[in-house]
């Protein structure tokens, strides 16, 4: 397969603006995608609301555009439903952080087989530039008119601190790396959280692609996923934040497992009318 | 109203006790004893919103006919709790035979005029081993009272404790035994009321509550996926579905809040399942923002919605029918809904299943509209219909060229999934094009309107029409909906008037179009709901200009009992 699989029909009306990273994370998923061998009409891409809530919009794929923040829920469903479709939970750090933060706890906890794509610019863009759960402290917007005075959200100390089953962040200025991380999380078994730093072009003065390039660094090989005590020391560092696939959970069961389901989708789901039967025979008793 | 008139073949019997008394494990024993030898039985239980203390009252009719409404007149009654009789004096008539404990007994019901039967169940219980016994220690007594077969009583004992092993299940027959004892020799005393007829059509009958008749219809209606959060009265279904998750093949999860719970019910059913979500008033206030998605996305989606007192928290564990307009308005934007509200406990388990028939056929959300007393209350009921044949699947297998938002004559667009065909499937909730992509085209979001709204007319088409009972040629008439249906269709049996009838409505939206016409032949009108308001009263004056000239409202978070509704129709007739 090649990433051209996954291109629509144009052309397209796309709502980024030129620049933007949301194309970069397009460009890496289809990548990732095509690398996996991902059928489009095996793929769901569930969003939620915002600019980059937009991308299944310009992607061959069924998909699910659905409310600010809800995302999480609805892709955990949509695979509990059919284990056999690859379910992929995309939008900003606005819609998973803020609006769906409590989503983002309970589907770590919940581990579905699923990818939560998160694209971290530190700003509302949509909505012209208000200070997002990400926005470092100091930034300056319309309404945090002295700049905002809270610390940022960590979504990865958070996810570490939940023991999530595959925690990750990248940077959408390196495509190749991005499509290499995202390959990893797609094809992991359980809850994928790959944060993705991207510079808002129009909005976001302060972190700007240079910025992400001079703030950032890749763990090296030597760097082992699986130490949750380092993947903490790692993913609180507010100096430089590290890149790469940053911590590996123990192994807990999937949401599916939990549910003692078999591969069979709900929708070949039958009305038992014999145990109907039985149960209200119970019922006479 | 007289009792004389009423008592024949239905004996109410009435426990009240705290908190943590095991009261519940009294009421599944009892109803299924008297059940078993051949009684209809109703029972209601009013509990307060706590773990421990307070005060609970269990309310039984012990019948020889179907009955499924409360009484306030008791005929036996159990104080288990000093203070149990205050809130329950207005139901002790002079011939109320009053049992139990000395200590419970209030000292105005003790000199002599009142048929008092002192039992000392606490030390009772304590010889048997201990306070735990109480319950069993009951029932047996009951059963004595009404000599009912002792072996009845030993059938169950051994059936409810079997599992906690041989020695519990001898300790318990041992008390229930003492009690039997005890209860026979009441009966010698001749203290006792006549009991009702026993029949072999009762001890066939089935023994229900509301929410064992909705859980059971919403299977055979095709439910495959629950999600929902706990709230009060509506979480008996979610335990109802978590019980028989794995017989039946479901997924059945506790979401983290009710945002989540139905934003996982649109994600299952569009991913191919039949998804239920029950919550209460607060609770659907949460699951507004995604009823709207539904609208949007033309999701089907069945909403159980157990209502309770409001506003906010109000009486967690009480009952009322206020949330109707919430039901009806709730969700931005202007798209079709379908809204049930069951009568009768086969009604709850017939709507139930073609609540889930309705929303995947017109991809619109469908409520089932109960209340606290519709769900907890516990009643014998005649037989059910299990689908004779496979429920129809809506379901289409998409081609190359799929659109999920098609326009079609009558709105519905065929519904394909992902994964299942050649095409892809895409839902937005942001206005789209047929294909489901984002689109402010303003002729297409004009079409999509259109369309959705042109449901509503084949959903009209599908109406299921209100009951109209009572005298044919009626000159006046109650008019009412949900749970109210059993209390006043006892009532005008007790009124016996032949000017009088009942309009039943179960589906309270749309309304069907007959409604109308039966409403305007009566020449009063008169308005029956558990609220303060009247919503239905609003709905059909709204939706047909018809209004009433009478109200019969209740909002103290009880439900109606039987005299209470006789005696304001007779103020109003």
């Amino acid at each position: 397969m090649d990433a051209s699989d996954f291109d629509l029909p144009g052309p397209l009306d796309i709502a980024w603006c030129p620049g933007c990273g949301n194309y970069h994370i397009l460009a890496a998923l289809k990548s990732a995608l095509a690398r996996l061998g991902i059928q489009p009409g095996a793929l769901v891409v569930v969003s939620g609301i915002g600019q980059a809530a937009k991308a299944p919009q310009y992607l061959k794929t069924n998909f699910f555009n659905g409310l600010h923040g809800r995302s999480l829920p609805v892709a955990s469903a949509v695979k509990a439903a059919n284990p056999g479709l690859t379910v992929i939970a995309e939008s900003g750090d606005g819609c998973m952080y803020g609006e769906g933060g409590n989503h983002l706890l309970h589907a770590i906890r919940r581990n579905p087989d699923i990818t939560a794509i998160v694209h971290n610019n530190m700003v509302y863009a949509l909505t012209k530039g208000q200070a997002s759960p990400t926005s470092l402290r100091g930034f300056v917007t319309p309404v945090q008119v002295s700049g905002t005075c809270q610390d940022p959200f960590n979504p990865l100390a958070i996810a570490v601190a939940l023991d999530a089953s595959f925690v990750a962040r990248a940077f959408a200025g390196d495509e190749e790396e991005t499509a290499g991380i995202l390959k990893r999380a797609i094809s992991h078994k359980g809850f994928a959280l790959v944060d993705i730093f991207q510079n808002c072009v129009t909005f976001n003065r302060v972190n700007t692609f240079q910025w992400f390039k001079s703030h950032t660094y890749y763990v090296d090989g030597s760097y082992d996923p699986s130490d949750r005590d380092a993947a903490f020391s790692t993913v609180v560092r507010t100096d430089r934040f590290a890149l790469g696939v940053l911590y590996l959970g123990s192994g807990k069961p999937t949401f599916s497992e939990c549910q003692g389901m078999r591969d069979t989708p709900l929708h070949r789901h039958r009305v038992n009318r014999e145990k109907i039967a039985a149960l209200l025979e119970a019922k006479r008793a | 109203m007289s009792r004389a008139s009423h008592t024949a073949g239905d004996i109410s019997l009435v426990f009240s006790g705290e908190a943590g008394q095991g009261l519940q494990t009294l009421e599944q024993l009892v109803t299924r004893l008297f059940k078993r030898a051949g009684y209809h039985v109703f029972s209601y239980s009013e509990v307060m919103s706590r773990i421990r203390g307070g005060n609970n009252t269990t309310r039984l009719r012990i019948s020889s006919r179907r009955v499924a409404c409360c009484l306030r007149r008791i005929d036996i009654l159990v104080p288990l709790h000093a203070g149990a009789m205050a809130r329950l004096r207005e139901g002790i008539t002079p011939e109320t035979v009053i049992l139990g404990d000395p200590a419970f007994i209030d000292a105005a019901y003790r000199d002599g005029s009142q048929p008092v039967v002192e039992v000392p169940l606490a030390e009772m219980a304590r010889e048997a081993g201990g306070d735990i016994y109480l319950n069993v220690l009951l029932a047996g007594l009951l059963s004595g009272l009404f000599c009912l077969d002792e072996a009845l009583l030993e059938d169950l004992i051994g059936e409810f404790f079997g599992k906690a092993g041989e020695d519990r299940v001898g300790r318990n027959l041992e008390a229930a035994r003492r009690g039997y004892g005890r209860g026979s020799h009441v009966l010698k005393a001749g203290q006792v009321l006549p009991f009702p007829e026993r029949s072999e059509e009762a001890r066939r009958e089935l023994l229900l509550t509301g929410v064992d008749a909705v859980g059971i219809g919403g299977l055979a209606g095709g439910c495959s996926f629950v999600s929902s959060y706990p709230m009060s009265p509506s979480t008996g279904l979610l335990l109802f579905y978590a019980r028989h998750a794995q017989e039946f093949g479901l997924v059945v999860e506790q979401a983290e809040d009710e945002i989540s719970a139905i934003n996982m019910a649109l994600g299952a059913w569009y991913a191919g399942g039949k998804a239920l979500v029950t919550t209460s008033g607060g609770g659907f206030s949460l699951m507004v923002e995604g009823l709207s998605l539904a609208g949007s996305i033309e999701s089907p989606v069945v909403i159980h919605l157990g209502q309770r007192p409001g506003p906010a928290t109000g009486l967690p564990t009480r009952t009322e029918q206020a949330d109707l307009e919430h039901a009806l308005y709730s969700g931005h934007g202007e798209f079709p809904r379908l809204i049930l509200a069951p009568g009768t406990l086969k009604e709850g388990y017939d709507l139930a299943r073609h609540a889930f028939f309705m929303a995947d056929r017109f991809q619109i959300p469908v409520f089932i509209l109960t209340d606290q007393y519709f769900l907890e209350g516990l009643c014998t009921v005649g037989s059910l219909d299990i689908p004779s044949r496979e429920q129809e699947s809506f379901i289409v297998e998409t081609d190359a060229g799929y659109r999920r938002y098609r326009l079609t004559e009558d709105g519905v667009s065929p519904r394909g999934i992902p994964g299942f065909g050649s095409g892809l499937v895409c839902v937005d909730s942001d206005e789209h094009d047929e294909t489901g992509h984002i689109t402010e085209d303003s002729r297409v979001r004009a079409d999509m309107v259109d369309k959705r709204l042109r449901k509503i007319e084949s959903v009209k088409q599908a109406c299921i029409p209100p009951t109209l009972t009572g005298s044919e040629d009626f000159r006046h008439l109650v008019v009412g909906w949900g749970s109210t249906f059993a209390v006043v269709r006892e009532a005008l049996d007790v009124l016996k008037r032949t000017d009088l009838a009942f309009l039943h409505f179960s589906q309270v939206y749309p309304l069907h179009p007959a409604a109308a016409g039966i409403m305007k032949r009566a020449e009063r009108r008169i308005i029956l709901e558990n609220n303060a308001t009247a919503q239905l009263g609003k709905l059909i004056r709204q939706q047909t200009g018809i209004g009433f000239e009478g109200r019969i409202l209740k909002y103290d978070g009880f439900p109606f009992l039987l005299e209470e509704v006789v005696e304001r129709l007779e103020v109003l007739l």
